[in-house]
């Protein structure tokens, strides 16, 4: 399942680069919204895949049947930081379209003589 | 401990000059800054006897001692006869700037501060026996040098020769500190006295010829030698007392102090003695041929330094081949560093009294243009004498001590040939006949130079003042000079005994153990012999030469200035081609930058991997695949390619959602409850936002368009997805270690009283790691917050707007 989800895992840091060189800003934000979601899966692929239960002590379950903890503990902190940014770029984004009445990267250039 | 004190003597008095600017109006400022020199010219003279009879004082100031960086302040022959021509020269253009410089006219505070600034920085040149401290003078001197040339600010050759010169002095001085960097590495010390005591040694080593060439780098661009000539002519819009001191008499001689000094180390290499005689050489007739196409007194003189610089360079590098020679003492090639010295003080007097004469002249008829001038003689009659003397002493005419050194030259070629090794005995006949030549056109500038200003016909009408003789207090330091001029010619060895031996004594230190066994006599007379005739030859041709000027001066307009225009060519392209050059690449487009990034990013990885032998396939180790697996990655992977084609932004939204929640689907079948659950909110609130943000935009700024294929981006963006995965199989496959986890799957209930792993783990284990999280998240949202509320530019916008 692993070398499986290595591919998956590829396939949408694919989507997620070519998403991020367009130049429509909304199209910037999904593809790191992409990667985000790429970069969890992955965290948690390298864990290992073979655990069969959840990790939560339970009756009848031995330690070593439990799915590795650490990387989904790490995969909890990364979440939250990375809707905490997405959260900002978006407004950020949103405000930008309000100043500048444009999603297009490539008209919000500024000129060499701007301070 | 004074020695020391007396290097820094003049910039601890530039503090106070500004301060005597402002509050004595009534004295010019120079008379103040005069005693600085003056005292320091007696300090010095004090030391002549002592060290003539070989005595070597040396006084040490602890700077960074953990870095062996300490002041040091050697006085040998060498740097004891830069010392008093530093001082000495000084005191008289100082005296001299008095009377140029008007008292109420000229920013005089500055220019004082950074004449002291600079003679700080020559004494420091010439003293230091650090390497380091000596290149700190040395950058000095070339950032004095830099604010003296640009003195008046407002003229446009004034900045332009200010900014030639400071590149390439600057240029040539980093070349040296790396010189000196490999310098200290080889011999493990910074004192330039170790090096030399060890320089057989020295010799051996790999970095010796780098060091060799660095260091000549630094000398060349000082001393405007070679295809560096170009900035000293530029440099001649400096007042003209900065151009007699700094561009005659001290600053230019720098590179000559450190060819000299460092001659005892590197006189072993045959490279050495090619790159220093022979771009001495080249120099010297190069342009002394220049410097009859000139028609500003100054430029005259300019090119004649540089021209004279060569010769003297090429005697040192002549001086160096009597390390090659068994029985130096008794061959010809001793002359040659004795030479060289002797030369060296006679330039110094003859140039700057010739220096400063232009500056009266330049002072009383308003013009420094040889074709205006002409018939001043009668005029201005103490200005010709002084002019007479130390041109004819520059052509090396008898009863002017130009004169003595010119012969010690042509003997020293002359015997060039006779060095047998290195080829030179081919190449060796060249140097006599280069020399000749070069004399011929010294002596032809000479009298170019007085002719065409002191006789012919006075021409009132072209020049913008009414000329006569300057205030007699003006002539004082030409005439102390055009005395010297004269002296020395009668009295040459008692400056070599004082002088000259000393200075020999440590440019050959492995020739002669004591300033007595250097039995050289100067003498007027040698007899008919070769020199002779070719002295003659040189008067006879020169003379034929200035007398056909008018025919053939027109041949100048045939040469090209061909190092002039390289280096415009380097500034235009380092001004103009690099502008071109970054804005090639920094298109300021945020798309071209990732591009790079990226691209770099697979670039590196794969090739780090694959060189490296870092790939390894294994899939011992890997989990079963069961079919909701299969199932939920087609719905990811539909998700991924909804938000990839499609046109509506609607749509790609939610696209990005689907994905968000098969992500969370995955966690729920890898036993990731706790990311199940904290994936689905976020995901919901996540597509909210984006619907918030992006949905209730008016109409009209939209773009709805579908992306369009570009072959570059597809290529990037597979790189990186390849890479990705490629490094992820890689990293599966070769697990080096089991993991830690097993000790929090053990423990959570006994220490952390728990019984849900991952939480523990969040708030217990590693709870630093949720309070930043906590803390990002509450930056984000205040962040939110003020970009919401927060619009002071919003008016000043709006009126921008309205202006275009």
């Amino acid at each position: 399942m692993e070398i499986v989800m290595a591919f998956v895992i590829g396939f949408l840091f694919m989507a997620a680069t070519y998403l991020m060189l367009s130049r429509s800003l909304l199209r910037i934000i999904i593809g790191t919204g992409l990667l985000s979601h790429g970069a969890h899966l992955l965290i948690l692929t390298m864990g290992g895949l073979s655990g069969e239960a959840p990790p939560v002590l339970a009756d009848g379950v031995e330690a070593s049947q439990f799915a590795d903890p650490l990387p989904q503990a790490l995969i909890l902190t990364a979440i939250v930081i990375s809707f905490g940014v997405t959260a900002f770029i978006l407004v950020l984004a949103y405000r930008a379209y309000q100043s500048l009445e444009t999603d297009n990267t490539a008209m919000m250039k500024g000129s060499d003589d701007d301070a | 401990m004074n020695l020391i004190v007396a290097i820094f003597l003049p910039i601890l008095a530039a503090l106070f000059v500004p301060l005597l600017f402002k509050k004595v109006k009534q004295l010019h400022t120079g008379w103040f800054v005069l005693l600085i020199p003056l005292s320091l010219f007696f300090f010095y003279a004090s030391f002549i006897q002592r060290v003539a009879n070989g005595d070597i004082f040396s006084s040490t100031f602890h700077w960074v001692q953990s870095l062996q960086l300490s002041f040091i302040s050697y006085i040998d022959g060498l740097s004891l006869l830069f010392s008093l021509l530093i001082t000495g020269i000084g005191s008289l253009v100082v005296l001299y700037s008095i009377f140029y410089l008007d008292k109420s006219k000229e920013q005089l505070h500055n220019f004082y501060v950074y004449l002291l600034l600079f003679m700080s920085a020559m004494l420091g040149v010439v003293q230091s026996d650090n390497v380091i401290t000596l290149y700190l003078f040395w950058e000095l001197t070339s950032i004095s040098s830099f604010l003296l040339i640009a003195y008046w600010f407002n003229r446009d050759a004034s900045r332009f020769g200010a900014l030639k010169s400071m590149m390439i002095t600057v240029f040539g001085g980093l070349l040296m500190l790396g010189g000196f960097v490999l310098l200290s590495m080889m011999g493990d010390t910074y004192s330039i006295r170790e090096l030399i005591a060890q320089a057989p040694q020295l010799a051996q080593h790999d970095y010796f010829t780098w060091a060799l060439v660095l260091i000549l780098f630094g000398a060349f661009t000082k001393s405007a030698q070679g295809p560096f000539y170009i900035w000293l002519p530029d440099a001649m819009e400096a007042p003209t007392p900065v151009s007699a001191y700094l561009h005659s008499a001290t600053m230019v001689k720098a590179g000559i102090y450190l060819v000299a000094r460092f001659t005892p180390i590197f006189a072993v290499s045959e490279l050495w003695i090619w790159l220093v005689t022979g771009t001495g050489l080249f120099t010297l007739a190069w342009c002394s041929f220049f410097a009859l196409k000139q028609t500003d007194l100054k430029g005259i003189l300019a090119f004649s330094t540089v021209s004279q610089l060569g010769l003297i360079m090429a005697l040192l590098g002549a001086g160096a081949m009597s390390y090659h020679v068994d029985g130096a003492v008794e061959t010809v090639f001793k002359y040659a560093a004795f030479a060289a010295i002797f030369h060296l003080i006679n330039h110094a007097t003859f140039k700057g009294s010739l220096f400063m004469i232009v500056g009266i002249i330049d002072h009383e008829t308003g013009t420094r243009d040889i074709q205006k001038l002409g018939g001043l003689m009668s005029l201005m009659p103490i200005s010709f004498t002084v002019a007479m003397i130390g041109s004819l002493s520059m052509a090396g005419v008898p009863l002017f001590n130009g004169f003595l050194s010119k012969e010690m030259f042509l003997t020293a070629m002359l015997s060039i040939k006779e060095f047998g090794l290195f080829s030179f005995d081919t190449f060796g006949v060249l140097f006599p006949i280069l020399a000749w030549v070069a004399s011929v056109f010294t002596f032809a500038y000479s009298l170019y130079f007085v002719t065409h200003t002191f006789f012919g016909k006075y021409k009132p009408e072209q020049l913008p003042k009414k000329a006569h003789e300057a205030p007699i207090a003006m002539l004082v330091s030409p005439i102390v000079l055009a005395v010297l001029v004269v002296t020395i010619f009668f009295i040459p060895n008692v400056v070599a005994t004082y002088f000259i031996k000393p200075a020999v004594l440590a440019i050959q230190p492995f020739l002669y153990s004591d300033v007595s066994q250097i039995d050289i006599h100067i003498s007027a007379w040698h007899g008919f012999n070769k020199e002779l005739w070719m002295t003659l030859g040189i008067f006879a041709v020169g003379t034929l030469l200035i007398v056909t000027l008018k025919k053939w001066q027109h041949v100048y307009d045939r040469v090209p200035a061909g190092f002039n225009k390289m280096y415009d060519a380097v500034m235009q392209f380092s001004d103009v081609g690099m502008n071109r050059l970054a804005r090639l690449y920094m298109t300021g487009s945020n798309q071209t930058y990732l591009l790079y990034m990226l691209a770099s990013f697979v670039v590196l990885v794969l090739g780090t991997l694959f060189t490296q032998g870092g790939f390894v396939f294994d899939a011992s180790n890997v989990a079963p695949i069961r079919v909701y697996d299969i199932v939920l990655v087609a719905v990811l992977v539909c998700g991924t390619i909804i938000a990839l084609v499609t046109k509506s932004r609607l749509t790609s939204i939610i696209g990005l959602g689907v994905v968000g929640y098969s992500v969370a689907m995955f966690f729920v079948l890898f036993n990731a409850p706790d990311l199940a659950l904290t994936q689905l909110v976020i995901e919901t609130i996540s597509v909210a936002l984006f619907l918030l943000c992006f949905y209730h935009l008016p109409k009209n700024s939209r773009t709805e368009k579908r992306m369009r294929f570009k072959l570059s981006r597809f290529a990037v963006s597979f790189g990186v997805g390849a890479t990705v995965t490629i490094v992820a199989i890689a990293a599966q496959s070769q697990k080096m270690m089991t993991s830690i986890s097993e000790y929090y799957k053990e423990t959570v209930y006994s220490l952390a009283g728990g019984g849900n792993i991952v939480n523990v783990i969040l708030v217990d284990y590693r709870g630093f790691d949720t309070l930043f999280e906590i803390a990002v998240l509450a930056i984000a949202g205040l962040g939110i917050f003020a970009m919401i509320k927060l619009r002071l530019g919003e008016g000043k916008e709006k009126k921008q707007i309205e202006n275009k």
